[in-house]
């Protein structure tokens, strides 16, 4: 278990020594939600009705922006050997990982949600409904991020390669983590919606990172 | 000949049903087009390589 | 049967023997079945003449599916098995999925707009398909990014498997999102039911495709044989042509 911590705390250290890295996805983040107003018309109704989808949309554009961080680095200097090699299993050292990224990249977004919420104009329910999907959503995009980026390693282009693979992968969340506000706002209640997004992120659990490691493998030999 | 032409205004939608068929036949044709030039392409490429330095 | 066919210089045997009568066959059966679609099938009593795009819709739709799951079974068996055929094969298919798909997604566009009156839905099934085609653009993309094809082989097969695991679910979540948002018309393909002067046309439409997958498939993989092989002895010919003497340097008597 102490394994895992070390590693954790390294990627949350190797994270914050380069601040510019989590600064730059919550950034893009709230850049993104801000373009849409000043594209779509600054009309209160409409930017209520599309404004959970907008702040999705970016969330998981930042979350793709922010894949190359997982491995490239590690797969760069050699650290990717070395997880290989050390006694902590593979998919082990893939959820360690994807936890520090989630902490740098997922936790910082769902922070920053209320206040894009407020930007088009979502009322508390919704923006409540907004942080709570995106914290159950959050997870996922971090974990089968994993698969994207670990796929793409030592190809060329990774990052337009990587986005045109786990943007499928992030459907679901995305229809259901808007679908929550959406379900919210019309009244038919929003627990299953939350419930499915904590289900994605509970089953990618297990199954991301099994196929994330296998590609590591694949990617090392 | 007007039998031919009532046939081929389809009812009038004859702007979607005949682009429909013309898609079809252009992408899945041009696959085959494709996979086959291909094809002879690999067996004359093979051919040429066995026969030069074969001799021994 | 597997480890039988395994053999490569077996397959290009047998694919050798199978491809001509499968191409004649493949030719008949879809002349055949334009005909009964164009010719003998009748008009929709809803929606006309234009139920006639259904003979090359519904066909593509299935064989664009299909295709997957010869993608996807046949990256399980190379992951798994590391049958030497099988990321060949899983390679082969990947265009064929995407060319089917494509005409689909137009097809079904233009067989929309007249019965449903818009170009294009985000129902469960269109929306699914459309991610469909992105899965196929993405796992040839992949196949093709690697410098060293076979790490690309490899990669492919993972991402096919990831795949096929996600596309229930996308199903399932755009589904959900349709019943959320009301969509308004059922979007039933081809009406409630299919009328059995229609249905045989649909029927031998939907062999000659699978019949065209099947043929092509085969041309693809012995393609890729072939480079394979060619490629091998290119590797290995400069060390021959240093043995032999070059084709020109016949001795000429003089």
């Amino acid at each position: 278990m102490t394994r895992y911590l070390h590693l954790f705390r390294r990627e949350l250290q190797l994270a914050f020594r380069q601040g510019g890295e989590i600064g730059l996805a919550l950034g893009f983040f709230v850049l993104a939600v801000v373009l849409f107003p000043l594209g779509v018309g600054p009309e209160a109704e409409i930017l209520r009705r599309i404004g959970a989808g907008i702040i999705w949309v970016a969330a998981l554009l930042s979350a793709v922006l922010s894949l190359d961080r997982l491995f490239a680095a590690d797969y760069a200097d050699g650290g990717l050997d070395l997880l290989a090699l050390s006694a902590m299993p593979l998919e082990g050292a893939v959820i360690a990982k994807c936890a520090a990224h989630w902490a740098t990249t997922g936790l910082p977004l769902v922070l920053m949600s209320p206040f894009l919420g407020l930007l088009v104009d979502l009322d508390g329910a919704s923006i409540a409904l907004l942080a709570l999907g995106l914290l159950l959503g959050t997870p996922a995009l971090s974990l089968l991020g994993a698969i994207a980026a670990a796929l793409t390693l030592g190809a060329r282009r990774p990052g337009v390669l990587s986005s045109l693979i786990v943007l499928p992968l992030y459907l679901p969340v995305l229809i259901f983590g808007a679908g929550a506000v959406e379900a919210g706002i019309v009244g038919g209640g929003a627990r299953p919606h939350l419930l499915l997004l904590a289900a994605l992120s509970l089953g990618a659990l297990p199954l991301a990172p099994i196929a994330a490691a296998a590609a590591l493998r694949q990617a090392l030999d | 000949m007007s039998g031919l032409q009532s046939w081929a205004q389809m009812g009038g939608y004859a702007v979607f049903v005949w682009p429909a068929y013309v898609v079809a036949l252009v992408v899945l044709g041009g696959i085959a087009a494709q996979s086959w030039r291909r094809y002879r392409a690999s067996i004359r490429d093979l051919n040429r390589i066995q026969r030069a330095p074969r001799e021994r | 049967m597997l480890t039988y066919l395994a053999n490569p210089a077996r397959f290009m045997r047998i694919s050798g023997v199978m491809l001509p009568p499968l191409g004649l066959a493949t030719v008949a059966v879809l002349a055949l079945g334009l005909y009964l679609a164009l010719f003998v099938a009748p008009p929709d009593y809803q929606q006309g003449e234009s139920v006639r795009i259904m003979f090359v819709h519904v066909p593509a739709a299935w064989m664009g599916l299909f295709a997957y799951l010869v993608v996807a079974v046949a990256s399980g068996v190379a992951l798994v098995w590391r049958h030497p055929l099988a990321e060949i094969a899983a390679q082969a298919a990947a265009p064929l999925g995407a060319a089917f798909t494509l005409v689909c997604l137009v097809t079904g566009s233009l067989w929309g707009r007249p019965m449903w009156g818009t170009w294009w839905a985000w129902d469960a099934r269109m929306t699914s398909v459309l991610v469909l085609f992105f899965l196929y653009l993405g796992y040839i993309a992949l196949v093709n990014a690697f410098d060293d094809m076979g790490r690309g082989a490899r990669a492919g097969s993972v991402l096919a498997l990831v795949g096929v695991v996600n596309l229930p679910i996308i199903k399932f979540s755009v589904d959900w999102w349709n019943t959320l948002h009301q969509a308004d018309s059922v979007f039933r393909m081809g009406g409630p039911t299919i009328d059995p002067s229609m249905l045989w046309p649909l029927m031998i439409m939907v062999l000659g495709y699978l019949l065209l997958f099947k043929t092509l498939l085969l041309v693809r993989m012995r393609t890729a044989l072939n480079e394979a092989k060619a490629r091998a002895l290119r590797l290995a010919a400069p060390a021959r042509a240093a043995e032999a003497p070059p084709p020109d340097a016949t001795p000429v008597l003089r």
